[in-house]
């Protein structure tokens, strides 16, 4: 997402770091440059003109005070990445919810921005955090609005209120009447409510809209909007905002190469939050909006802050805090822990996005998009046809043994070698790591998977890894 | 008449516009969709023209950014037509897929829907909801079936009843899923076992940013694009992009679609358009 930014911004940053002393007339050159990229990416010119007068006068006031070297090329994208957190709207909010259960989310939005979609995201998340929402089908104009909501809450296990056919046929402001009716009656805490999309100057929709809303009188209504939109961001944003109105934003398709400009324009115009972002076609492709971290993407900074938490949310304390001790009373990492830590990162989500989030993931965006996702089953296949013995003690792995093991998995013996060689170079890394190496804070599964991963994503890593000379290399060309 | 048209009174009988007026223009054409380099060539042609031919020089940069391909469908000498339906998620593929039938069988021709959308939920029932409301049959297959598979299918269900057109609506896919693109690609090759595919239609939202522009380039790369149609161009949103993906891969718009009516549907007039654009 936002790569393309990402891309540009890279160059222009890229070209200023290589200069000793940046002058007001590098900064100016750099501006053009910042100025372009976002027209491309579809930014509304405004706010192009007013993020680029922040930079300006920022960089220009901190340069003096500033030695030569990197330093100042590093101030420069600080105040870059500030501006664009700013823009993006600072701090993120959360959905507040009612004193008076039920809450009562409304979705609102263009046609094919994703509502109906994010309306089962929306659910889930919730559903998980404990609450349990009631979905209710108020898009009685899109043939089969209803049956694709009903089909969504089935695959969530959220019920869903439908008495209407939909497909032109009954009164949306009744329909969402009695929902909530019905969720109060049902002890509902919360109910999401979708509704039909419409467009920004269809005056007989937005009337609709707001007769829901002055309906249901819901606690948060979220403007649902598609991460490719172009200029017309504004004005449709406008357009509802003034119309039914809304209180925060939901990003849609952020997982396209879209890039996001929309997102900018309509949190800086409207002032409302961008609370979601939705990255994908699977129900759990959706998280909470953070603008600092999105800046850092932008940039091409990474988004470590989103991979430690998903690492947090998948990996059970107890084992890494077994795992922690042994790392420090100098036990070998073994194959066993190597699977339950890949076991836990396939919960963490597919391995292609967690790559991405890496720093300077932006440079190899191909390569984590191809990233053979099933790598990782076959690397387990393999692990768990070993017995428990060889996962500790990979040194008595015999040629037969391993005829029995590729056997065992389906694979074959060149790649248990592979895999073989692979772990006794992670292993040699978390000896070196220990000893003082380079202890960035990378949790020992990520260290592991580099070593763990098939061809894909050793390349991957090593293609990244071969500049910054990093130990794993090292320890696999002393291995080769 | 949004800025273009102040810009245009304004510089009328004067000699010549001033740099803030040349911004009001600017930022027009970019709120248009235009994109950066368009915009950029327009600005170029009005300002080597004298005031009173600037509305012109304007017009012209943009009729010649459009693509010289025909823009009527290419219809197959014997056997069924057979158009496939592309595009993003949510761009309206499923209803203009419905559409460009209504509006063949308004010529009397004998048109066959397939619903090669496996994937989305519902998606196959808002074809079979459209196909009944226009009495035309539907082809489908089970939910998450093979997409490949559906359409050959109703390719051979085509060929077999002798009908003159085959719509096919495919499932929306982001155009970085390169599995999904190659899926498009298999799509394709899988029907033209049974009958040539004449048309591949992408399907682009009027309120696409310049992101539309990558969109086409990809999809062109995975099914050879023959068209695009332009959808929700009923909004505010006017278009712009369309124009850009014709300037820069010669892809005709062949439709465009005005609102949610079956007959809200229309071949593409680009002197209109272009008005429009304005």
């Amino acid at each position: 997402m936002f790569d393309s930014l990402t891309t540009k911004l890279g160059g222009v940053l890229g070209s200023l770091r290589s200069r000793g002393k940046i002058s007001p007339s590098d900064v100016e050159g750099a501006l053009v440059e910042i100025h372009e990229a976002l027209l491309e990416a579809d930014v509304a010119l405004s706010v192009v003109t007013e993020f680029i007068e922040i930079v300006r006068a920022r960089s220009l006031e901190a340069l003096p005070n500033l030695q030569s070297g990197t330093n100042q090329a590093q101030a420069v994208f600080e105040i870059i990445n500030e501006g664009l957190t700013e823009i993006l709207g600072g701090n993120a909010r959360r959905v507040r919810f009612a004193k008076q259960p039920p809450t009562i989310i409304m979705l609102a939005g263009l046609q094919g921005a994703g509502k109906t979609t994010l309306a089962g995201k929306l659910a889930k998340y919730f559903a998980d955090q404990g609450n349990t929402p009631i979905l209710v089908a108020s898009d009685l104009q899109r043939p089969n609005a209803v049956t694709q909501l009903q089909v969504v809450g089935q695959s969530v296990g959220v019920p869903v209120f439908a008495p209407e056919p939909g497909n032109g046929v009954g009164d949306p402001v009744k329909v969402a009447k009695e929902g909530i009716a019905f969720a109060k009656a049902k002890q509902h805490n919360m109910v999401i409510v979708d509704t039909a999309g419409r467009l920004g100057v269809d005056a007989t929709l937005m009337k609709e809209a707001i007769a829901i809303r002055d309906a249901v009188n819901p606690t948060e209504i979220l403007f649902v909007v598609d991460a490719m939109i172009g200029q017309d961001a504004v004005r449709t944003a406008k357009a509802f905002l003034d119309g039914v109105g809304f209180d925060g934003v939901v990003l849609t398709k952020l997982d396209g190469d879209a890039r996001g400009g929309a997102a900018l324009s309509i949190a800086h115009m409207t002032q409302r939050p961008i609370m979601f972002a939705s990255t994908g076609e699977k129900i759990s492709d959706f998280d909470i909006f953070y603008p600092e971290r999105m800046a850092s993407r932008i940039l091409g900074m990474g988004d470590v802050a989103t991979l430690a938490e998903q690492a947090k949310k998948a990996f059970d304390p107890a084992s890494s805090a077994k795992l922690e001790s042994k790392f420090a009373s100098g036990e070998d990492f073994t194959l066993e822990d190597f699977l339950e830590q890949l076991q836990a990162m396939s919960k963490m989500g597919s391995m292609s996005k967690m790559l991405s989030m890496l720093p300077g993931a932006g440079s190899m965006k191909k390569q984590i998009e191809n990233f053979d996702e099933s790598e990782i089953t076959r690397t387990q296949a393999i692990v768990q046809s070993m017995t428990p013995s060889e996962r500790r003690d990979p040194k008595i792995l015999n040629g037969s043994r391993r005829i029995r093991i590729a056997n065992g998995a389906g694979r074959t013996v060149k790649e248990v070698n592979s895999l073989v060689e692979r772990f006794g170079a992670a292993q040699k890394m978390m000896r070196q790591m220990r000893n003082g190496g380079t202890a960035q804070g990378m949790p020992p599964a990520l260290a592991g998977m580099g070593a763990g991963m098939g061809r894909p994503a050793a390349k991957v890593i090593q293609k990244k890894k071969s500049k910054s000379g990093n130990p794993a290399k090292r320890a696999q060309e002393e291995l080769g | 008449m949004g800025l273009f048209g102040k810009f245009i009174s304004k510089i009328k009988g004067t000699a010549h516009a001033s740099e803030s007026d040349w911004d009001e223009l600017e930022v027009a054409l970019l709120a248009a969709d235009l994109g950066p380099r368009l915009a950029a060539q327009v600005i170029t042609a009005a300002k080597s023209a004298k005031a009173e031919n600037a509305e012109a020089a304007i017009i012209d940069t943009l009729r010649s950014a459009l693509s010289k391909k025909s823009r009527a469908l290419v219809k197959s000498e014997s056997g069924a037509t057979v158009i496939l339906i592309v595009g993003v998620n949510g761009t309206g593929k499923t209803t203009s897929a419905a559409k460009l039938a209504a509006s063949l069988v308004g010529e009397d021709a004998r048109v066959l829907l397939a619903a090669a959308d496996t994937f989305r939920a519902a998606a196959v029932d808002q074809l079979q909801t459209w196909g009944e409301r226009l009495d035309i049959d539907v082809i489908h297959g089970l939910p998450n079936a093979d997409p490949a598979s559906v359409s050959f299918d109703a390719a051979q269900q085509a060929s077999a009843r002798g009908v003159d057109y085959l719509v096919i609506d495919t499932a929306g896919r982001l155009h970085n899923k390169n599995d999904l693109m190659a899926e498009l690609g298999k799509v394709r090759r899988v029907i033209e076992k049974v009958l040539p595919v004449q048309e591949v239609l992408l399907v682009v939202d009027a309120t696409t940013g310049q992101n539309g522009l990558t969109q086409a380039q990809v999809f062109a790369e995975s099914v050879p694009l023959t068209g695009l149609i332009l959808t929700k161009i009923d909004g505010s949103a006017r278009g712009g992009i369309a124009l850009a993906i014709e300037q820069a891969l010669d892809i005709p718009i062949k439709f465009m679609g005005t609102g949610e009516l079956a007959s809200d549907f229309a071949p593409f007039e680009p002197e209109i358009y272009i008005q429009g654009l304005l």
